[in-house]
């Protein structure tokens, strides 16, 4: 039965990564949650007690239709209502780059989550350095697909970057997953800022 | 004729509160007997019982929640947009009940009721009624519930004051309710809800017709009632709303009359909706039902702490506002939805967008609809 999700998300290989790092019956916050993938799948395969954060009214319907617990809210405003350490996991994924605050959302998330994951687009990714350098432009990719005036992600950083903000926050990266095109797995492992479109972190 | 209509409906009634021990006990400490209980049920009853919805109204609504009264179709249910075959509450599929609350006028025992124990000559109520409250509604509904032989809804939905008890019911029975969907309401009236019902209140009670609240049939107090309802109507609409369905037209005339009668489409709006109120509502139930929703704040009874209220609550929710409602607003339900997450209770909360006001509750019926018959869905699934 969870197939089905699962092939649903093969666009989005972060979100599967992120699902299979979860462990049993633990406790999720899944911030941007959109349709309520991620959730329906880990409600089902391993049982957690998930609930999701969403801005879209008909991205709400959808997760009601999957009987996914979700609230209807705006990440700009922060999670100040939601207690201390109060989920084991706090996720984001690929919408870091698109709050107004990135830095101020991940101090939340550290204070609501015991830990966290995050996924990011890498604009550190040889192709998006690559339209830049040498086209002159801002770069669309697949992850990237919006022009650079209509694009929501206002905050794009790369993976340097990313590690960089860990560091001045004492957040303690416990693990960092890059994820590559199809042929280029082993490149984006060996060279992530370069060859990973996008790279997940697990932090505290 | 709408195919989708439930069709003919027929109103019940049960009794209760015929001994002394048997009789309600209310939170004011008076005990009141007998109680009837006017309900109407549509659809079926499954075998396990486990089907079962209850619809809770608002403050001028009744046991009429959808289909044709007693065959006539120009008596449609208040909610027949959102309950009927193949709608948001399918009654192919789920048994729904829908009960008038004590206190009104619409059948269930209210001030204007029988009252065997009176001193005086009209043997009614009036304002020896005692005052209620929203968990004294509950009480009489869970008495309902226990005659129909549920042991369990499915879920219980309500808007407005019908949310309320929805809530009141989560909390006071968490083993009688697998969910709860708490629509364009709040976990605690507002200070400024208070005041609006104040000065509806106001208005009936300094009505010379209202004599005390022992009036005559023939002579109701008419103008108060009306009052009370038309700035009732104002808090239940929003700006935008008005400008929209209103402007500033005038009615039936061209320009100005350059005295006080009704001018503008919004006059004559609300004074049609005060006369039409007049005709099926009852000025001291208006009392007593206003009164029951100032009293309404979950939280009290646990030391003013909404998180611990809702501690043992059983149920999943579904929280709804609508965003341009001022009376009952999307902060008030969000209050509610933090103080389940707290309690790592499964909810959903949506904050419809919408212009019409805290009326938007009976007239968002596509995405409203949609909500509520993929939760149900949900929630039936995982008990089947």
């Amino acid at each position: 039965m969870t197939q089905k999700i699962r092939e649903k998300l093969l666009k989005r290989p972060d979100i599967l990564v992120i699902a299979d790092i979860i462990p049993q019956n633990s406790r999720i916050l899944d911030l941007g949650c959109g349709d309520g993938s991620l959730l329906e799948l880990l409600r089902k395969e391993k049982n957690v007690y998930g609930s999701g954060i969403e801005l879209s009214q008909a991205k709400i319907l959808d997760c009601v239709s999957a009987g996914v617990p979700v609230v209807h809210g705006d990440l700009n405003k922060g999670l100040k209502e939601l207690p201390d350490k109060s989920f084991d996991y706090v996720i984001l994924s690929q919408t870091l780059q698109a709050v107004e605050r990135p830095d101020q959302l991940l101090d939340d998330m550290m204070r609501v989550g015991k830990k966290a994951i995050v996924s990011i687009i890498n604009i550190g990714y040889y192709s998006a350095r690559f339209q830049i350098m040498f086209r002159g432009k801002m770069p669309v990719t697949e992850t990237l697909p919006n022009h650079w005036y209509d694009t929501p992600n206002i905050h794009l950083g790369t993976v340097c970057d990313f590690r960089d903000l860990c560091r001045e926050k004492n957040i303690n990266i416990i693990s960092e997953i890059p994820i590559g095109e199809i042929h280029e797995k082993l490149l984006a492992s060996i060279w992530p800022n370069l060859f990973a479109s996008t790279c997940v972190f697990v932090i505290e | 004729m709408d195919e989708k209509n439930y069709g003919p409906v027929y109103a019940q009634d049960f009794t209760f509160g015929l001994t002394e021990d048997d009789k309600l006990l209310l939170d004011c400490g008076r005990k009141l007997g007998p109680v009837n209980i006017r309900f109407e049920t549509y659809g079926k009853l499954d075998d396990k019982k486990s089907n079962a919805i209850l619809i809770l109204h608002a403050l001028s609504g009744n046991a009429h929640v959808a289909g044709y009264l007693d065959g006539d179709k120009a008596k449609i249910g208040w909610w027949d947009n959102m309950v009927g075959p193949g709608k948001a509450f399918d009654t192919d599929k789920y048994f729904i009940v829908c009960s008038n609350v004590i206190g009104g006028c619409s059948g269930s025992t209210g001030p204007r009721s029988f009252n065997p124990e009176s001193q005086n000559p009209s043997k009614i109520y009036n304002m020896d009624f005692p005052v209620i409250t929203i968990a004294d509604m509950v009480r009489a509904q869970h008495r309902l519930m226990k005659h129909l032989g549920i042991e369990k809804w499915l879920s219980l939905a309500g808007g407005s004051m019908g949310g309320m008890q929805a809530l009141e019911w989560a909390v006071s029975y968490p083993e009688a309710v697998n969910s709860v969907m708490p629509i364009a309401t709040t976990s605690r009236l507002s200070p400024q809800s208070i005041a609006f019902n104040w000065v509806g209140r106001e208005a009936i009670m300094r009505d010379p017709s209202w004599n005390n609240g022992n009036y005559d049939i023939a002579k109701v107090p008419e103008s108060g009632l009306a009052i009370a309802r038309m700035l009732g109507h104002i808090t239940y609409l929003s700006d935008e709303s008005m400008d929209k369905k209103f402007g500033r037209e005038l009615q039936e005339i061209k320009s100005y009359s350059f005295d006080f009668k009704h001018n503008f489409k919004v006059e004559s709006y609300l004074k049609h909706q005060g006369e039409k109120f007049v005709e099926r509502f009852d000025a001291n139930s208006y009392l007593y039902i206003s009164r029951a929703m100032d009293y309404f704040d979950l939280s009290e009874r646990f030391g003013g702490n909404l998180e611990v209220a809702l501690s043992q609550v059983k149920s999943s929710f579904l929280v709804i506002s609508f965003s341009s409602d001022w009376l009952f607003t999307p902060e008030e339900s969000l209050k509610i939805v933090e103080a389940l997450r707290v309690n790592s209770i499964d909810v959903t909360y949506c904050d419809i967008k919408s212009i019409y006001g805290h009326d938007a509750f009976l007239l968002e019926v596509d995405v409203l609809g949609r909500l509520i018959s993929d939760f149900l869905k949900c929630r039936y699934e995982e008990i089947k």
